[in-house]
Parts: C-alpha cells; sequence; structure tokens
C-alpha cells in the first residue's frame, strides 16, 4: 500500500473521464495530470491549465523579423552599398516588403515552436515521462498522487462509478523507464 | 465534447459501424507497423529507378554544365524553370489544407492534411533541387544569400524578385517542416508507446518525449492555430513571389499583373490534383478508404473546379488585356502562343486546364474514383504545360527575327524531369512506410461527432427531421465505403 505512488483511472471514453474529473474534484480529490491520445475541449479550464501565452510571443517574434528584415536591407542596399538603378531612390520600400514579410512568418513561427517546446519540455531524445502506455492509444487517464491522497478505496470508487474501465496502482511514476 | 450533436445534414467523415478509437490506432499503423506488400514494393523499385535517373542526370549537369541542356541563346529558360514552377505549385496544396482549411474550420481536412503536408515538403525539395542545379556553378548557391563576402561589400540585390523567392521558398519550406512535424509528435509517441526494442529507442527520440498530458495539448492547439494563422498568407506569398520573378521582367507575355492571383489558382489546382492522384491510390493500398471518403474526394474535386476556372478565366482576361494594351510586341506575343509553332502546346495547356476540369460539374464523374484518378493525372500534365508555355513561347521569338529559336530537350534536360518525379515518389513512398500517413489524434476527435456511426446512433435515437435524414441516407449513396443495407432498412 504504502509503495503506491500514483492511481491511474483509466478510461475508454472522453466523456466518461470529463465526469470522473468532476467527481473527483466535488470529493476535493487532487487531480495530478491527465493523459489523453487527443486534445480535449475544456478540460484546461478543469485543472486550472492557465491561458497560453505563446501568441503574445509570436506578435513579439514576428515584429522583431520585420524590423530585422527591413534593418538587413536598409544597412546593406541603402547605407553599405547603394545600387544606382536607372537614378531610382535607394530606399525603395515597395521592394523591400517582400522579405520583411517572410522574415516576419520566419521569426514568428521558429520562435513560437521553439518557445512550446521549452515550455513543454519537448527535445529530441528526451525520455519519455509515460505513466501508461495506452495513453496515446484508446485510453484517456486521470493521474492522481497516492501519496497526498490517502483515501484510496474511495478513489477507486469514484472512478469506477465514472466509467473507468480499469484502475491502476502504479509504484513507480513513470512506466516508461523500465 | 458531445454536448451537442452535429447536424444529420452533414456527410460523416469517418464510415464503417465498427470504429473505435483504438481501430483507428490500428488501421493507420497497419503499413507502419507490417512489412509492406507487393504493391510497395512495385511502386518503391519504379521510383527509385526514377531517383536513380535523376542523380545520374543532375551529376551530368554538375559535371559538364548547363550546356547538356537544349538551351540556347534565344530560350535561356526552359525546362529548368518549368520543372521547378511545376513542383512549387504542387507543393501549395499540403499547407493549403493544413492551414486554409483549418483556419475555416473544415473538419474534413483532418484525415488529409498529414501526407498532403508530407507531398508539400517533398514536392518542395524537388522545386530546390532545380533551382540549385540550374545556377550552373551549384558549389556557389551560397551567394543568393545575404553573406559578408570579400567582394568590397557588394550584397545581394534586395529589389530582385529571384532573390525574394529565395527568401520566400526557404521560409515556405523550413515552416512547413516545422507545422508538419508539430503535428507528427503525438503520433510518432503513438508509435513509440506501441514498438519495442530499437523501433522504439528510436521512434523516441523522434517523438521529442512527448507524453500527451493536459498543458501540452492545450498548447499544442494554440500552437496550430497561430501556425495556421501564418501559414495562410505565406501561402498565397510564395507563389504569388514566384510569379514575380516573371512579372517583374519586360518580357511580353510575362510582364502582366494578373500573374498573382492567376499563379496562386494554379499552385492550388495542380497541388490538390496531385494530392487526389496519390491518395487515391494510397487510400486503397493501405485500406484507408473509411478515413479518406467519398466526401473527401468530392470536397477536393470541387476546389478544383473552383481553381480551374480562376485560371480559365486568368487565360482569357490575359489574351483580352494583350489585345486592350494597345502594343504590338504584347498582342504578338499571344497571337503566337496560340497558333504559332508552339499552338500544340498551348491547345494542350487549355484543354487540361480549362476543359477537362469541367467534366467535374457532373456528380456522377466527381464522385468515380477512376474518372477522378484520371482528371487529376490530366490537370497535372496541364499545369506542366501552362509553365512551359508562358516560359518558352514569350522567350523563343523575341525583338530580332533573326534570333528566333525553338527549344529542344536533350536526353539531360528529360532526365532530369522524369528523374525528379521519382525522387518525389521514393520520399513520399518511404514517409508512408515509417510515419503515420493519416493524422491519427485529429481523426480520432472526429470519431464521437462526424462518423457515420455517430449519425447512425442519432437516427436510432430518433428525435430528427424526417425529410433531413432521408436527405442524408441520399447523400451516403455515392459513398463505396458505406455499407447501404444497414440504411435500406431505415
Amino acid at each position: 500500500m504504502s509503495n503506491i505512488k500514483y492511481i491511474l483511472g483509466s478510461f475508454g471514453d472522453p466523456d466518461e473521464m470529463m465526469h470522473g474529473i468532476d467527481k473527483l474534484q466535488e470529493n476535493n480529490i487532487h487531480i495530478y495530470d491527465v493523459y489523453t491520445p487527443m486534445p480535449i475541449h475544456g478540460i484546461e479550464a478543469k485543472l486550472g491549465i492557465k491561458r497560453s501565452r505563446l501568441d503574445i510571443l509570436a506578435f513579439f517574434c514576428g515584429i522583431t523579423g520585420t524590423a530585422s528584415a527591413f534593418a538587413l536591407i536598409y544597412l546593406t542596399s541603402v547605407v553599405d552599398w547603394k545600387h544606382n538603378i536607372g537614378g531610382k531612390p535607394a530606399l525603395a520600400l515597395p521592394d523591400f516588403i517582400p522579405i520583411m514579410f517572410e522574415l516576419t512568418i520566419l521569426f514568428c513561427a521558429f520562435s513560437l515552436v521553439g518557445a512550446y517546446y521549452a515550455s513543454t519540455h519537448l527535445f529530441p531524445g528526451r525520455a519519455p515521462r509515460v505513466m501508461d502506455l495506452r495513453a496515446t492509444h484508446d485510453r484517456f487517464i486521470i493521474a492522481i498522487d497516492a501519496k497526498q491522497n490517502a483515501e484510496h478505496s474511495k478513489i477507486d470508487g469514484l472512478l469506477k462509478d465514472a466509467g473507468a474501465l480499469e484502475v491502476k496502482y502504479n509504484e513507480r511514476k513513470y512506466i516508461s523507464y523500465e | 465534447m458531445s454536448g451537442h450533436n452535429e447536424s444529420i445534414l452533414r456527410e460523416p467523415l469517418i464510415t464503417g459501424s465498427d470504429i473505435t478509437y483504438a481501430k483507428i490506432t490500428d488501421d493507420i499503423l497497419m503499413p507502419v507497423e507490417n512489412k509492406p506488400n507487393r504493391a510497395w514494393w512495385i511502386g518503391f523499385i519504379l521510383s527509385l529507378c526514377g531517383a536513380t535517373l535523376w542523380v545520374v542526370a543532375v551529376s551530368y549537369t554538375f559535371w559538364f554544365g548547363i550546356g547538356s541542356w537544349g538551351l540556347n541563346k534565344t530560350v535561356g529558360w526552359a525546362w529548368d524553370i518549368t520543372g521547378f514552377v511545376w513542383w512549387v505549385g504542387i507543393g501549395h496544396a499540403g499547407t493549403l489544407i493544413s492551414a486554409v482549411l483549418l483556419l475555416f474550420r473544415q473538419n474534413w481536412r483532418n484525415s488529409i492534411n498529414r501526407s498532403a503536408e508530407a507531398m508539400t515538403i517533398f514536392a518542395v525539395i524537388c522545386a530546390a533541387t532545380y533551382v540549385v542545379s540550374h545556377m550552373g556553378r551549384p558549389w556557389l548557391a551560397y551567394w543568393v544569400l545575404p553573406l559578408p563576402n570579400q567582394f568590397g561589400s557588394l550584397w545581394v540585390n534586395f529589389n530582385s524578385p529571384l532573390v525574394w523567392d529565395m527568401f520566400a521558398i526557404s521560409t515556405y519550406f523550413s515552416v512547413s517542416l516545422l507545422f508538419w512535424y508539430t503535428g507528427l509528435l503525438p503520433d510518432i509517441a503513438t508509435i513509440r508507446d506501441r514498438a519495442t526494442g530499437v523501433r522504439r529507442k528510436i521512434y523516441s527520440i523522434f517523438s521529442f518525449g512527448w507524453s500527451g498530458n493536459v498543458k501540452t495539448w492545450q498548447r499544442f492547439e494554440a500552437v496550430s492555430l497561430i501556425l495556421a494563422g501564418i501559414s495562410t498568407p505565406l501561402v498565397l506569398s510564395v507563389h504569388t513571389i514566384v510569379s514575380m520573378d516573371f512579372a517583374t521582367s519586360v518580357i511580353p507575355g510575362w510582364h502582366t499583373t494578373i500573374f498573382p492571383p492567376y499563379f496562386v489558382a494554379g499552385a492550388i489546382f495542380s497541388g490538390f490534383a496531385m494530392v487526389l492522384t496519390l491518395l487515391l491510390v494510397a487510400r486503397k493500398v493501405l485500406g484507408l478508404e473509411n478515413y479518406i471518403t467519398m466526401f473527401h474526394i468530392e470536397s477536393m474535386n470541387k476546389i478544383i473546379i473552383l481553381t480551374g476556372s480562376i485560371v480559365g478565366v486568368a487565360y482569357i482576361t490575359e489574351f483580352f488585356i494583350a489585345w486592350y494594351s494597345g502594343s504590338e510586341y504584347e498582342q504578338y506575343a499571344f497571337i503566337n502562343r496560340s497558333t504559332g509553332p508552339y499552338w500544340w502546346a498551348y491547345w494542350m495547356m487549355m484543354t487540361c486546364n480549362v476543359i477537362s476540369p469541367q467534366l467535374l460539374w457532373f456528380k456522377k464523374i466527381r464522385t468515380s474514383i477512376p474518372a477522378t484518378w484520371i482528371l487529376s493525372i490530366v490537370v497535372n500534365i496541364g499545369m506542366w504545360f501552362e509553365r512551359f508555355v508562358i516560359i518558352v513561347t514569350s522567350l523563343h521569338r523575341d525583338y530580332i527575327p533573326s534570333s528566333w529559336a525553338m527549344f529542344y530537350p536533350t536526353w539531360v534536360d528529360v532526365s532530369v524531369f522524369v528523374g525528379s518525379i521519382g525522387v518525389f515518389f521514393t520520399l513520399f513512398l518511404l514517409f508512408l512506410r515509417v510515419l503515420p500517413s493519416i493524422a491519427i489524434a485529429e481523426v480520432k476527435l472526429l470519431l464521437k461527432s462526424a462518423s457515420e456511426q455517430a449519425k447512425m446512433k442519432q437516427i436510432k435515437e430518433g428525435h430528427l427531421d424526417k425529410e433531413q435524414v432521408a436527405e442524408y441516407v441520399e447523400s451516403l449513396e455515392k459513398f463505396d465505403s458505406v455499407k447501404q443495407e444497414e440504411y435500406a432498412k431505415i
């Protein structure tokens, strides 16, 4: 009993899993995390996940891209080495627009995805922290910290009432390290 | 999630009556987790022969120079740029499907976006190889980049559309790759968690440690939406800038302001045609009929009619404006195009791009798989001729009649082109073997709302308008993956 680290409620249906989250929360049982094979809408509000600020970051990085492109073109073809093209002005703003646009998108996309990977700890070769191997296949997993929530039989009952197909007691946090 | 049901009038996006989350994973991963069948090997060996031909032809070009192509003093651009623009055009459907259709909440994109994006990436790779191989001195390809150098401080010419194009194509390629790979992470994790041994280790590295917890999924959706938002203008900008390679010149036949929208429509047109060419075969060979349904095929055909008609209007507008401009050179360029020595190429283009896609107005043709497949190939032949017509017929008769010439491709020209198709198919077939060809997680999202079985449940529960149900059942008749007997009872 004391070796149990996490209790996992394994559901076969996302609506039943949402019901399970409600039940647990009504009974003041703290949910560690939920693992699903697909995005479930509305779950982040229940678990108190804050709104993403990635959009704000994307905007400012995009603007940085626009400014960088302008700086590059301006410093090279207006300040450093002017071309005389039929006596036309070197500061030909309309000609600068395509590259300014492309670099806006480039900076925005790369910093956005980079920040996403960093904030959710995704990088090549990272050891997968998997609690249940079927969470990426066909099961919706609610994980509860067994040390913080002592009433294991009550949790078991609540999960099963909500429709859990299986309740697991894991003695290791991440089975993928085995 | 299923707080409300989707309207019964909408056609199902997943057919079949015994689909579960587990079955979706099993069906889609079937080609990845099993040994390839004979059809795959035949296709792969043929493609590999093509790819080898490409290596030979491109190496020959690198060794002996551009002189090994059929170019002459008058026609200085021909099959190389034709091939380049053709591939870039094909590379438009993937990001269009994943970005524009996401913004418009078109759920049918969910089962075709993955393979269309892969196709985009491979088509852009093929296009990029043309850019490098036509440079003459490909080992100096880095000269297109604005790098500090020892030639005084001579920079690239930022007023040149060719430099814009370099920025556009590289941005498009790298952003498409990011978008595609980020979307792949959950599906790579699915393969990882089902695999054992070395396979698990490899997929583990490439899954970036994906766990599928709430925060990762929530951020994943935010990132997808922002990427879709910025990729939408990006897709439109790429072919706009490609068209400017021609439109900003002073060559009659190229110097037209209609080029950007006309090229973008043409690119979407050819991109969707290539998606159909590939997916109609893939769905059959890989047994994915339940996920890529007749509704998907018909929807893509509708986009082909729309964009094909836009292209047709553009051809006619060009002609009208040439006459209306009053410029005799402009007028001659177009008269020569349609009645000169290259008349056959012009009429080939007109037939394949404007006339034959109009057959898709007939529902029988639009929902027939063999007819659609043939038409999709016809469209791509037409789109190749479009680029050939624009490029070669505008150049071959220039201002001095004494320098008028024809273009005759050499074996190297032909081999580079045929070979690039081989490279494309080799990459695509390898993709089908190692990565899921359909976005597993995104298709699972549709199971409870937009699948045939969810709608069947709704019908059985009653409470639906009888006329609407009748209309829905009628719409299912065209599906080749729906068992009609089950509906006869209702």
